[in-house]
């Protein structure tokens, strides 16, 4: 008889063959003990954490550790079921109002986490009538939300407004029905969507336009409201998604639209309905966050200059990276992923945490070392991180 | 309209580079278990596919797609409909 488990033995047999030649398990990370935004005890060492996407560096925030310790204490520890079962909290209902007014959209919805909102959304919008027409890069999420739906489901070529026109094109009459994906920052390679071309042709096919500002929200735009905001675009994106577990340090995921109307599908979309709600001191200390990302553009100043310290150090290394500064930066490494494990490995042992990216997950085909920056990295641990980057440098050139 | 084996004929051109030892391709041909294609050679193979064909392949057909002749019965009913 076939073990359910025998369809698992190919992956189970490539991760042993990374353990046995790296010595270590890189997707099996035990961190035993948070030190900060930044740094953590990892092997019994203190490591300095550069892939955690801990963008304004705010999980250790005093104003957001003590708004969830209060709402731990009046309202307890879970909300022990979904907003329609056991109803929403006052809460819920002012971080939707509180979203709503930093968009200035009519329409707010919260989700227990990003990847819910994602999957909610693009698996109830869009109905067997309708076309998703998404960027090949898009994150799962936004994947597994359209195999969750019932629309005909077609990728565009990455950040390639003609080649969307083409589709749309080709589409015919159905182009008005269909709605066009894009990410604001692409999570693997920390490069931007052309978004002022995407809207140009989907304004021209009448279609309409979902940017997920997940990576985005906090990074980009003067008030951090993301690339729409910072390309002025706003008026023009119909639905923006994102996540609280980036730049807000919190868990949760959101949507806003320009369209009141977004408020009717809340109680049709079944990610929102058969899910626990988020937890009072989640909720409460992503409102505090939101507050202080609203009120704070020294966070994103210092997010950027570290960004742009990593950056130019290392291509002044050499190194080949993503194609422009972005707080995600990814290493393309010309090793095969074996070796790539191993570097890896060694900066880890070196006190550097990064994210080991491998094909088919890596939108270059090759592995990648990922890191994401934080505000809260200090001028010592950007050195720290390029110091490290710079013995896997002179790793490579001594075993080309 | 295209001919079911004139769709094949072309996809067995476009499929011949993918398999690491050359291998007879037929209808019956599987693109994963025969021909070795993992997911992104899968979605690479499918982007040649739109651009040869000039049509948009939606991702909702491949489920139903295991062999190069369940391929070209998908792209005469897409060709059909464009």
């Amino acid at each position: 008889m076939t073990s359910l488990f025998d369809k698992f033995l190919p992956l189970e047999e490539t991760r042993a063959e990374l353990v046995a030649g790296s010595g270590v398990d890189p997707f099996h990370v035990v961190v035993e003990r948070v030190v900060s935004a930044t740094e953590a005890m990892i092997n019994g060492r203190k490591v300095i954490m550069a892939g955690t996407n801990n963008y304004l560096g705010l999980t250790f925030d005093p104003e957001c550790v003590a708004a969830a310790c209060t709402a731990l204490r009046e309202e307890g520890t879970g909300t022990t079921g979904s907003r329609m079962a056991n109803g929403s909290y006052a809460a819920h209902v002012a971080l939707e109002n509180e979203l709503a007014a930093f968009f200035s959209c009519p329409a707010a919805i919260v989700f227990s986490t990003g990847y819910i909102a994602n999957l909610a959304i693009l698996s109830t919008l869009v109905g067997p009538e309708d076309v998703i027409l998404l960027d090949v890069d898009c994150h799962a999420s936004i994947y597994d939300g359209t195999r969750l739906g019932a629309a005909q489901v077609i990728r565009f070529r990455h950040n390639d407004p003609a080649d969307l026109e083409k589709r749309l094109q080709r589409l015919g009459e159905r182009a008005g029905n269909t709605l066009v994906v894009v990410e604001g920052i692409y999570s693997m390679l920390g490069d931007r969507a052309p978004l002022r071309e995407i809207v140009d042709v989907k304004n021209r096919y009448g279609a309409s336009l979902l940017v997920d500002e997940a990576h985005s929200l906090g990074v980009l735009g003067q008030q951090g409201r993301g690339l729409a905001e910072e390309l002025d675009v706003e008026a023009e994106v119909d639905f923006i998604t994102g996540t609280f577990s980036k730049s807000l340090g919190t868990i949760g995921g959101f949507c806003v639209s320009r369209w009141p109307e977004l408020e009717y599908a809340r109680y049709a979309m079944r990610p929102y309905m058969f899910t626990a709600s988020s937890s009072p001191p989640l909720i409460s200390s992503t409102r505090k966050a939101l507050e202080i990302l609203c009120r704070s553009t020294a966070l994103r100043k210092r997010l950027w200059d570290n960004a742009t310290q990593l950056y130019q150090g290392l291509a002044a290394m050499g190194f080949e990276l993503g194609p422009e500064i972005s707080p995600v930066i990814a290493v393309r490494l010309p090793t095969s992923v074996s070796e790539t494990t191993a570097l890896w490995s060694e900066l880890l042992s070196q006190g550097i945490y990064v994210n080991l990216v491998l094909p088919p997950a890596t939108p270059s085909g090759g592995p990648l070392l990922r890191c994401s920056l934080s505000a809260a990295h200090s001028q010592v641990q950007i050195s720290a991180i390029l110091d490290a980057f710079s013995l896997i440098k002179e790793k490579l050139q001594s075993h080309p | 309209m295209q001919s079911k084996e004139d769709i094949l004929e072309q996809l067995f051109e476009l499929v011949r580079p993918y398999p690491e030892q050359p291998i007879e391709l037929r209808a019956q041909t599987r693109l994963i278990d025969d021909v070795g294609l993992n997911s992104m050679k899968v979605m690479e193979l499918v982007m040649q596919i739109e651009d040869h064909f000039d049509i948009s392949v939606p991702l909702n057909i491949l489920p139903d797609v295991q062999t190069i002749g369940e391929f070209a019965e998908q792209l005469q009913k897409l060709l059909k409909d464009s």
